[in-house]
């Protein structure tokens, strides 16, 4: 097992905030736009140094939504940013028409995704999210793991042509990743080589992955772990390759079971490479306030999960040789 | 100077446009079509300042959204009239394999189209969007929208309407189609607008209205007043009075051709009472 460590822990927001503030010497398209979150979102720095192109748009995300339509249509690369719910799930039908079917340059970007808003509770908590934006043609889909690489996601996305959805959470984790990395939209990162099982993770859960291979391997478990930090276009390439080396894969993710990563990665493998498969994802629920910690605990999301997840699936696999 | 006859001939093209595309097809929306007519056309061949050619941004040149999508016989017939492509694909209207959807769209890239619309309500924003990214970008040209009155029963328009008033969004002359009537009847009856004016007076907007929203000269006065009243400060709406199927007399006066298609008969009808007969596509 590959040793990753870190010397601190940062929220993935921040990753966003200072990517915005390096796009404004970047890129003079980059617009934001903002319902009233600005502090969550941590647009400050944008908004000082380009307050030109910063639009306030108050506690209107659908109006944010089109606005964002029609900047882009001016040429502008409009970046909206509140939390995950109201950036999807309350605009679904805006982001339909407005920005997927009419094929706007609009980067939709969401704070404060899943379980670990913490508090605030199910009403914030959005677990469905992905499956909404992955379900839109031509929709891309990203969910990072960590400030550096929500940073680098955020500064890469503003040189790709195409509505993005760019999702991000509250906490602050570990920082393990380069902090002059390069992202690539699509191309999955290999964490660590192995070869007992694989585990694609997405988000925070990559670092959950990380800590249950170092635990798989006192156990004398390899196990291959895969970043992967675009859900859609899945990189189908490098999850094949490792499913078929390891013959069963474990998918986490903090989501919904339903419509999130690991059901991508099902499709992929009952079209294209029968393997056993076992979810570490929230059970078709809606959260419930408490700390972040508790909530990933309750919800079944931690390192722990995964390690017991994998023992499922390796037993599986065993049982279908 | 406004050449009136000739922006009624073209007007009278369009509305035998409007009531053949949906003949040929059985599908679509005749009554807010014919109502706007006069509108579009005074907008595409008198108000609006046009470049040659089409390229989605509208930079250097007025650009315009349709809100209420539904009305896209008028608009698709006022766009090929305009040049935008040929009218003889206004026949594929609602058809397979046309870039003439139902509702408008950018998917099937068809030129003078910067935006779907169909769902209602979202006009409004991609509108206000567009008219900050021009003063953005230094541009001195006008966004112009149009929208039903039914349509302003979404939320989002408010939504919209208070950022443009808050943030000056004075580049911008949005106008709604007061018609008075929606699918299920009388906008008055299915949920009121109540007074629209005072409604967005309140909403420090300048309002102008068009008693005869019909009536080619009105119009054309309308849409000079509202652009000499641009860049001060306000954003613009016109209430355009217009009578849903005018030109038609079957289709006057109802909104039960809101969404219906005239049979062979009541085609070659209103084909008759569309006294202009050049430019058919």
């Amino acid at each position: 097992m590959k040793k990753y460590t870190y010397t601190e822990k940062k929220d993935t927001r921040s990753g966003f905030g200072a990517g915005m503030a390096e796009l404004t010497d970047k890129n003079p398209d980059v617009v934001g736009l903002c319902a009233d979150l600005i502090g969550s979102l941590k647009f400050e720095k944008f908004i000082e140094k380009a307050p030109e192109r910063f639009f306030q748009i108050g506690i209107a995300e659908a109006n944010m939504i089109g606005m964002a339509a029609g900047l882009a249509t001016e040429g502008k690369i409009p970046f909206t940013g509140t939390f995950a719910n109201f950036s999807t799930g309350r605009v679904y039908d805006q982001i339909r028409q407005s920005v997927a079917y009419s094929g706007k340059n609009v980067k939709i970007c969401a704070s404060h995704a899943g379980l670990t808003l913490g508090e605030d509770g199910a009403t914030h908590q959005i677990l469905e999210d992905i499956g909404l934006m992955k379900m839109l043609p031509g929709m891309t889909v990203i969910n990072t793991c960590d400030y550096n690489q929500t940073k680098a996601a955020t500064i890469a996305i503003a040189d790709y042509e195409g509505p993005v959805y760019l999702r991000f959470g509250r906490p602050v984790i570990p920082v393990f990743t380069d902090e002059n990395q390069t992202f690539e939209i699509g191309k999955a990162w290999m964490v660590n080589e192995g070869k007992d099982v694989t585990i694609v993770a997405t988000g925070h859960l990559v670092w959950e992955a990380i800590k249950a291979g170092e635990i798989l391997k006192e156990q004398g478990i390899d196990a291959e772990i895969i970043n992967i930090h675009t859900i859609k276009p899945l990189d189908s390439e490098a999850i094949l390759s490792s499913v078929k080396k390891t013959g069963c894969v474990v998918t986490a993710e903090e989501h919904n079971r339903l419509g999130g990563l690991g059901d991508s990665v099902a499709q992929l493998l009952i079209t294209e490479y029968l393997a056993p498969q076992e979810y570490v994802a929230v059970n078709d629920s809606f959260g419930e306030s408490g700390t972040p910690d508790q909530l990933m605990e309750k919800y079944g999301l931690t390192a722990n999960d995964i390690v017991a997840a994998v023992k499922k699936v390796m037993s599986r696999k065993s049982e279908s040789l | 100077m406004h050449d009136i006859q000739k922006l009624k001939n073209i007007a009278s093209q369009v509305r035998r446009d409007i009531v053949r595309m949906v003949h040929a097809c059985q599908s679509g929306h005749p009554g807010g079509s014919l109502g706007c007519t006069d509108f579009l056309v005074a907008l595409y061949f008198d108000a609006m300042k046009r470049k040659e050619g089409f390229d989605m941004t509208g930079k250097g040149e007025d650009v315009f959204y349709l809100s209420n999508g539904h009305i896209s016989p008028v608009f698709y017939s006022v766009l090929a009239h305009a040049g935008y492509f040929d009218k003889s694909e206004l026949a594929t209207f609602r058809k397979l394999n046309s870039r003439l959807q139902g509702h408008p769209t950018t998917h099937e890239h068809l030129p003078g189209v910067r935006i779907a619309s169909g769902s209602l309500g979202q006009g409004l924003s991609v509108a206000v969007g567009h008219a900050v990214g021009k003063k953005l970008d230094k541009d001195p040209n006008l966004v112009f929208s149009l929208h039903g009155d039914g349509e302003l029963q979404e939320g989002q328009n408010w939504e919209a309407i208070m950022y443009a008033s808050h943030n000056r969004v004075d580049n911008l002359i949005a106008t709604v189609d007061y018609n008075g009537q929606q699918i299920d009847g009388p906008t008055s009856k299915v949920l009121s607008l109540g007074n629209l004016k005072t409604k967005f007076e309140a909403f420090d907007w300048k309002v102008l209205e068009v008693e005869n929203g019909n009536d080619m000269e009105e119009i054309l006065k309308v849409l000079d007043e509202a652009k000499s009243l641009t860049r001060k400060g306000q954003p613009i709406c016109i209430l355009l009075k217009t009578e849903m199927g005018y030109g038609v007399d079957y289709m006057m006066g109802t909104h039960a051709w809101h969404g219906k298609a005239p049979n062979d008969e009541q085609l070659q009808k209103a084909l008759d009472q569309l006294e202009e007969t050049l430019g058919d596509y």
